[in-house]
């Protein structure tokens, strides 16, 4: 406990110290432990004891020069210390070798070698495919972020004992199916990266989607995914994947920028169209805007091949960067749905893209589009597509045929969020409003909930 | 490591074309890489018999232990590195395209 000593530091500085290091070192002391005990419980138990020292420690001693040597002092000794105390009968194979290594570990936080192959291993190992996808996202929080088993199950809304068993679940598959420890070899890292962005996108949108749970628990999931992702794009630096991740960087900055405007006070979702873009984070916007021109031209130089979170981006870019609704360059948009239509062709994408073409060639051309959409069924189901449609029979004047196809979105419509939106686009009587649909919305429309700060 | 393949049926995967099983190419070239330690055809299903031991008695039935549109039509025991290289050896075998391929890791008495 803090006595009334001079000399002692002041407890919110040490916490903020343990907390500046937990984001810094927490995957980079995991992974090496991980690499050379191969025992995953182990390594985040005897990380996570490090930092229980740390907060014990600091406040009578003071915070150390180099936290993250101290840190990782502490957690190779405990490491040590558990593996010698451990039941003789089930001491491992190589064991020896490992204390070896363990008591060799440089204490320099940049100093081991390979410490940054350590984390990009742990993150792609974190994500290999043959992980149940809710473990991915788990392990990921767990060990390269290092939230508490506790603190991943507030978050996803479920007990603490799920989690602990969908960890447990998940390192067991790791050992007993014999999932490398590993950055993947040149043939399958393309895909392999794929799907660690696909984790942290899938993260990003959970903490927009408000599930029952209060934003207050969420939006931190999102906040992490971002840190997550400058963390790939660091760790990918100079090779051929880095301009993707730092395209998803921008796509989830842009995204982010708009987070006190996307719900209204009663909760209910705010169109893209009708956000007051006066609360939109214009150093969000600037930093994205920079990030996608540097993974452009990264992508250009590295010869990488066109990929879905740049174009992506570049469409959340023209909305960004427009003064107001009215003036974004929808036929850019519409090209560059072309383009994400090349890339990762979908139903959805179409009908985004035929009410950008509605919006640069007037609602003629992007009904065409989607009634040709609707004839294929293929998103049967789905309420935005009449949703669209009755726009642009609003827009046209055939007023009798919009409100049938904004019955039939209501109908559709898989919340009460999405039905209030609509009943209010039926009761309204202005033929100039449309509704502008972007995938992260429209996504994860289901019970919206106001952004905080 | 070594791994079993459950070479599966699939009623929803794309149609047989006899042309494109190339079966006897993937043997060689695992044996060539020394990752095939036994594998073979089954009989289908019509050809099976159940047997359980209830109460003391042996129980004998026609037919799979399990009634399902999916059923196992061969087995390969494989020996690899680790589970990416087992992913790669199922994947290149014909029935990963006509069917699809549980890797199931080999789980020896006394680990």
């Amino acid at each position: 406990m803090l006595g009334g000593d001079d000399v002692a530091p002041d407890l919110t500085d040490v916490r903020r110290a343990v907390e500046a290091a937990s984001v810094a070192e927490t995957a980079r002391i995991t992974a090496t432990l991980i690499r050379v005990t191969g025992d995953w419980s182990l390594a985040e138990d005897c990380v996570q004891d490090a930092f229980a020292r740390a907060l014990v420690d600091w406040p009578e001693r003071g915070v150390p020069g180099n936290p993250g040597a101290w840190l990782t002092t502490v957690a190779k000794n405990r490491a040590i210390d558990r593996i010698r105390n451990a039941a003789s009968e089930k001491r491992a194979v190589g064991e020896l070798a490992v204390l070896t290594e363990l008591e060799g570990l440089e204490d320099g936080s940049g100093g081991y070698r390979a410490a940054g192959d350590d984390r990009l291993s742990l993150i792609y190992t974190c994500c290999h495919p043959a992980l149940p996808l809710d473990a991915r996202v788990a392990l990921t929080l767990r060990t390269v972020a290092g939230l508490t088993t506790r603190e991943i199950a507030r978050a996803f809304l479920v007990s603490e004992a799920t989690m602990a068993k969908r960890l447990v679940r998940a390192r067991a598959k790791i050992r007993d199916a014999g999932i490398p420890y590993r950055v993947p070899p040149p043939e399958l890292i393309s895909e392999r990266t794929s799907g660690i962005m696909a984790v942290l996108y899938l993260l990003f949108n959970e903490g927009y989607s408000a599930t029952g749970g209060s934003s207050l628990v969420r939006e931190p999931l999102a906040l992490e995914a971002i840190r997550l992702t400058r963390l790939l794009s660091a760790l990918l630096k100079g090779s051929p994947q880095e301009p993707e991740s730092l395209g998803l960087l921008a796509l989830m900055l842009f995204h982010h920028a708009r987070r006190r405007t996307r719900t209204d006070a009663a909760g209910d979702l705010v169109t893209l169209e009708e956000q007051d873009r006066g609360f939109w984070d214009q150093s969000a916007i600037t930093e994205a805007v920079a990030l996608l021109a540097a993974a452009d031209h990264l992508g250009v130089s590295l010869r990488s091949g066109p990929c879905s979170y740049r174009v992506q981006a570049g469409i959340a870019a023209c909305h960004m960067t427009a003064g107001d609704f009215g003036s974004t360059d929808f036929a850019r948009v519409a090209g560059l749905y072309d383009s994400l239509a090349q890339i990762a062709p979908s139903p959805v994408v179409e009908l985004n893209r035929a009410v950008a073409v509605a919006m640069s060639q007037g609602p003629e051309a992007g009904l065409a589009l989607i009634d040709t959409l609707d004839r294929t069924r293929s998103l049967e189901g789905y309420y935005l597509l009449p949703a669209a449609k009755a726009d642009l029979l609003r827009r046209l004047g055939r007023q009798s045929e919009a409100r049938s196809e904004y019955q039939r979105a209501l109908d559709l419509a898989p919340s009460e969020t999405e039905r209030r939106y609509l009943g209010k686009r039926l009761a309204e009587a202005d033929p100039g409003a449309t509704a502008e649909f972007i995938p992260n919305e429209s996504a994860t429309a289901t019970q919206h909930e106001r952004g905080q700060e | 490591m070594e791994y079993m393949l459950f070479i599966c049926s699939d009623p929803s995967a794309p149609e047989y074309v006899a042309a494109e099983d190339n079966i006897v190419e993937w043997v060689a070239e695992m044996e060539a890489r020394g990752v095939a330690r036994h594998g073979d055809r089954l009989r289908p299903v019509e050809d099976a018999t159940t047997v359980t031991v209830r109460a003391g008695e042996v129980v004998v039935s026609d037919g799979p232990f399990a009634e399902t549109k999916e059923w196992i039509a061969g087995y390969d025991i494989i020996a690899c590195a680790d589970l990416d290289e087992a992913i790669e050896v199922a994947s290149k075998h014909p029935m990963a395209r006509f069917g699809k391929i549980e890797i199931r890791p080999v789980w020896p008495l006394g680990e």
